[in-house]
């Protein structure tokens, strides 16, 4: 059991971690979840007494850190997969931590074959990649067999095989009633392994609630509908009558409804009954990634900004049409809705309105004129979210029906 | 009961990278090279010495000639064993399981004190054997009045060059920042400021001056020198236990 109470860390202005507060209980795997420089790691150093907390107090098992009897046999941790010097083996390295906390040299060979590393056990650990980096940290945190294991970022560079073991092997300690806090900043890794979700920002707490809870609260169920693009009035026709049947519709990116509380079969009825053709009706679900997308949206430290390539783009051959952007694609700031039964985001307001509908979304490949990105004006970034699909992706609205909407939704 | 599960650790540690042997060696091979040229050397000058060089000869103090270059690499050595940790990052993992900072570096340092102490010592008196061998007619002998003090007082002095430097290497972490401060102040600064006349007061009071005292066994003609032997090498230790105290105290206020 880890317990946090009105954990603080401040260092010169900044503060790293803010109030917080949590419990971590045995027997269950707890996410610990935030983006880069949310103050993560500090509160997993300030777990393991390494940083003083500048106010508040963080125990395990009712000890802090440093007053814990035989710490190293009762936590165990993985902090940094690089913490590790280059020139010793990997055995020699674990031998030494071992012996450190009075481990007999036995339980160094047990670990090595756990995480698997028996065959490069008398291998410099510089010449290991970063996974193998990650297991023998992982191998380190399990020597003295603890009753508390930390985690912090424990996938980061492993390949699907590994991930899934590293998911095996914290249900599994978890299973054996052991307390697993693993940090990560993958919500879709931690919907998988974790039961229990303690999400930060910018060192404050966000949501501290059970997976299950986290998926109820958040993913929201949701049917997608496209009324011919050509007739907006019948677009604007559905829209009345899907909100008359109780039905809450929000207008997409590109045109298309985004209709929750009703059921695809009564939907189909409803434009039925209003005489509005359907282009498309079809279920999706926002995934937990947007849920926690938009629940740390407003505390990303490290955003990064459109690249404006100023004197590097290439003029384009003559004739050549720029590649189209697919709308709804690469918009920053634009992410699923929030679930409609809280009938409002249940945690960090979005951050004003989703992108205005009047702008076409200006692609980063398909500026006005080369050389000449348009100053202020809004521009998605390419590398933030996923890389813009094809533009022959055959749900994409043709570029002239885009301008065509853009007054539409006005 | 911590601390010896901690000096175990650490002995795994000290023999389980290269570097360790690479520094080590070369403060042995340097020291007991550079002394044997240096006394031969002066073996083949003695005839041109003044009457007064003549009289302030010391065979012993020459075959440590090699120490002044011998003892940067005890340098090395010593800031290596205590920045390794925190250029690695190892630093977070060894006080997550020792979280009494105080046992775990001074067990640390005395597992390196007591390597640098054996390779100390073996090269004191190879050095010493070796240099007189080539010394002839001029050499000493280990029974002379004073001489088995100062081959003693040379392990001595290379043991306490090291660990000053750990000392040192704690409080600044770095292992770039503490070799970039220690070798050349010992390699230039100090010999310079013993050297000039308006300096040389406060000079001979830096820890290698007053250290190397202890491998004298013939005084100069005008040395004023106000410390003997043993009071120089008392002022290097002094040196060191400060380096220590403030390694110890940064290492258990500040965050890992």
């Amino acid at each position: 059991m880890i317990e946090a109470v009105g954990l603080t860390k401040r260092y010169g202005a900044k503060t790293a971690v803010y109030n917080l507060s949590f419990q971590v209980r045995p027997g269950a795997v707890t996410g610990f979840l935030g983006p880069n420089g949310s103050g993560k790691s500090t509160t997993m150093r300030m777990i393991l007494g390494l940083d003083n907390p500048s106010s508040g107090q963080v125990t395990i098992g009712g000890y802090p850190y440093r007053k814990l009897p035989n710490a190293a046999r009762q936590v165990g941790a993985l902090l940094d997969a690089k913490a590790v010097h280059g020139g010793r083996h990997a055995r020699s390295h674990l031998l030494s931590l071992a012996q450190l906390s009075g481990i007999p040299a036995r339980r160094v060979d047990e670990v090595l074959g756990v995480v698997g590393l028996q065959d490069v056990a008398k291998k410099r650990s510089k010449g290991f990649s970063l996974g193998m980096g990650q297991r023998l940290g992982i191998a380190a945190a399990l020597l003295g067999d603890p009753q508390v294991l930390l985690f912090d970022e424990p996938v980061n560079g492993l390949d699907p095989e590994g991930i899934l073991w590293v998911r095996n092997l914290m249900k599994a300690l978890a299973a054996e009633g052991r307390t697993v806090f693993v940090s990560s900043h993958l919500m879709s890794e931690m919907a998988l392994t974790a039961d229990h979700l303690i999400v930060i920002g910018r060192g404050q707490l966000l949501s501290d609630m059970s997976v299950k809870d986290f998926i109820s609260a958040n993913s929201a169920d949701f049917a997608r509908v496209r009324t011919p693009d050509t007739e907006p009035q019948q677009r604007e026709k559905l829209t009345a009558s899907l909100t008359e049947a109780g039905g809450q519709v929000l207008p997409e990116q590109d045109g298309a409804l985004r209709v929750t509380g009703l059921p695809l079969p009564r939907i189909s009825d409803l434009a039925h009954d209003s005489d509005v053709r359907l282009w498309e009706l079809s279920p999706h679900q926002a995934s937990l990634e947007e849920a926690y997308m938009r629940m740390t949206q407003g505390a990303v430290d490290y955003r990064s900004t459109i690249d404006p390539k100023a004197g590097l783009q290439q003029p384009l051959p003559p004739g050549a049409q720029p590649p189209m952007p697919v709308p709804g694609q690469g918009q920053a700031g634009w992410y699923a809705p929030p679930a409609p039964q809280h009938g409002g985001p249940p945690y960090a307001p979005p951050q004003g309105q989703p992108m205005p509908q009047g702008q076409p979304p200006a692609g980063p490949y398909g500026a006005p004129a080369p050389g000449a990105p348009a100053p202020g004006q809004p521009q998605p970034n390419p590398y933030a979210q996923a890389a813009p699909q094809a533009p022959a992706q055959p749900s994409a609205a043709p570029a002239a029906d885009l301008t065509k909407k853009s007054e539409d939704a006005r | 009961m911590a601390a010896t599960q901690v000096v175990r650790s650490e002995w795994t540690k000290i023999r389980s990278v290269a570097s360790t042997v690479w520094t080590l060696s070369l403060a042995v091979v340097v020291t007991i090279a550079l002394g044997v040229l240096i006394s031969l050397l002066s073996k083949h000058e003695f005839d041109n010495l003044g009457a007064e060089d003549k009289l302030s000869f010391d065979p012993t103090f020459i075959s440590f000639a090699g120490m002044t270059l011998g003892q940067l690499a005890m340098i090395v050595f010593g800031v290596l064993v205590v920045s390794n940790e925190y250029s690695t990052g190892m630093i977070r993992t060894s006080l997550a399981a020792v979280p009494q900072r105080g046992t775990f570096l001074f067990s640390k340092i005395a597992v390196a004190t007591g390597l640098a102490f054996v390779v100390g010592l073996a090269t004191s008196f190879v050095t010493f054997f070796l240099g007189q061998a080539m010394l002839g007619e001029h050499r000493a002998e280990l029974g002379d009045p004073g001489v088995l003090r100062a081959v003693f007082g040379g392990g001595l002095y290379m043991t306490l060059i090291a660990v000053f430097s750990m000392g040192v290497a704690a409080m600044l972490r770095s292992p770039m920042l503490s070799l970039g401060i220690l070798m050349p102040f010992f390699f230039l600064i100090s010999n310079i400021l013993g050297n000039v006349g308006a300096t040389e007061k406060i000079g001979r009071y830096l820890p290698d001056q007053a250290g190397s005292k202890i491998m004298q066994v013939v005084t100069p003609v005008d040395d004023d020198t106000p410390y003997g032997p043993w009071g120089g090498l008392g002022i290097m230790a002094l040196w060191t236990v400060a380096a220590l105290a403030g390694g110890y105290l940064l290492l258990k206020k500040r965050d890992a």
